[in-house]
């Protein structure tokens, strides 16, 4: 019965392959915002790597919030939503393995992505490795936390930036741990400590938000 | 044997029904009939478990439904009036994501029988998106040729669907009654199935 959750993930991930622009607009939404500000500021190295870490940062966050309205949007309106509630497995189960599915399509692109983009920003090679792992244990956080947020807004007119309001503020502590490692390793520190916290975010999120998106999904059924 | 008793139901402020109690056993069908917006598809989903009742409780094998949920699940195969289908999966894909998401286990072979079993088997390769109202239907209800589960609850199967496939769907319907099934349905056509026992469940508004 456990590979329940396997076929969702499956189908998800077919789904995305079979709507490959969906996908590239997150992608390039990332790559456009954090393109923007060497830009918009100048050439200037020392301002740049200054402001890199809050920068990426804040464009994957802003990159993972708008793929979140879909994440439910789809099955809510065609039915299949109303199939996995009443499947005979723990929803939880199957809320995670969506979530999982929208990490691999939204969040691990922007991970490996980074570090293309932080070279833009001229950060050092050693900061640039951080980025990327800070990226890989925060992004996860994003996709969880973020998924209770979808499925509270689900069938709410404007939800999409109702879900910001209420998931941006839910980020901070991410955001916080995650561009603090960056910024500890550009000072030349351990960035341990910060790394840490972020996977504790993480493993947080990943024991919680299925269990509040569950309920809150079995709320927005009715 | 499913037994509702004294159920209510409210959306919004609005009180669809109140007191409704009946009583299905094996090889029993029943009907829901009443006017648009009486509630009747409340009802259904309400028997599923999507819907918390107001009053009342609903019983499954002396049981509330939500007290063993996945027992309850496993016995019952719900199609509502949405056809829980994905526009960019084919035919067979989405009926081999729907069984296998209600536990059975289901091949190639055998979806492609349910779809010919209601003449769909030209469309199995074809994406949903492309298929017409009827056929998109017909789909979804494959999956009635696929469950085991005892207990079938049919939100206006008949609609959109052409006179060939209602004969074939009540002819299934017939079929599950005969093997001890159960099966709750919506209609507003009359067609003609066959049950050890037939009752009516009318709801006023």
């Amino acid at each position: 019965m456990n590979e329940a959750w396997i076929i969702v993930l499956k189908r998800d991930l077919l789904l995305a392959f079979r709507r490959r622009s969906d996908v590239a607009t997150t992608l390039f939404f990332f790559l456009i915002v954090s393109s923007l500000f060497p830009l918009g500021i100048g050439p200037e190295a020392a301002v740049l790597s200054s402001i890199a870490p809050g920068v990426l940062w804040v464009a994957a966050l802003l990159a993972g919030m708008i793929s979140l309205t879909r994440l439910f949007a789809a099955d809510f309106a065609d039915g299949s939503l109303e199939q996995m509630l009443i499947a005979p497995q723990p929803l939880a189960l199957l809320v995670l393995a969506k979530i999982l599915a929208h990490w691999i399509v939204c969040g691990l692109p922007v991970v490996l992505l980074a570090p293309l983009i932080g070279l833009q920003y001229a950060l050092p090679n050693e900061s640039l490795l951080v980025l990327v792992w800070s990226l890989l244990l925060g992004t996860p956080a994003l996709s969880l936390i973020g998924a209770i947020g979808a499925a509270l807004t689900l069938g709410v007119r404007g939800s999409g930036l109702l879900v910001a309001l209420l998931v941006l503020p839910l980020y901070i502590p991410v955001l916080i741990f995650g561009a603090g490692a960056v910024a500890a390793s550009q000072h030349g520190m351990s960035a341990q400590a910060h790394l840490s916290l972020l996977a504790a975010c993480s493993i947080l999120a990943l024991v919680l938000a299925p269990l509040a998106t569950a309920a809150a999904l079995r709320i927005s059924v009715e | 044997m499913l037994t509702a008793q004294g159920l209510a139901c409210l959306r919004g402020d609005r009180l669809l029904f109140k007191n409704v109690a009946f009583e299905l056993s094996a090889g029993g069908l029943m009907y829901v009939l009443g006017e648009n917006g009486s509630g009747k598809s409340s009802l259904l989903r309400l028997l599923c478990g999507l819907l918390t009742p107001e009053e009342g409780a609903v019983f499954w094998n002396g049981q509330a439904i939500g007290q063993d949920a996945e027992l309850y699940q496993t016995d019952l195969t719900y199609i509502g009036h949405l056809n829980g289908l994905k526009d960019d999966l084919t035919a067979l894909e989405n009926l081999q994501f729907g069984a296998r998401l209600a536990g059975n286990v289901v091949d190639n072979v055998a979806a492609l029988k349910a779809l010919t079993a209601i003449g769909v088997a030209r469309c199995a390769n074809l994406p949903v998106g492309v298929l017409s109202q009827g056929q998109k239907r017909r789909v979804a209800l494959a999956r009635l040729w696929l469950t085991r589960s005892k207990l079938w609850i049919l939100d206006e199967p008949f609609a959109a669907l052409d006179t060939a496939s209602v004969e074939v769907l009540a002819a299934q319907l017939s079929a599950h009654m005969v093997n001890g099934g159960m099966t709750i349905i919506t209609t507003h056509q009359d067609v003609a199935i066959q049950a050890q026992s037939t009752q009516t469940l009318r709801l006023s508004a």
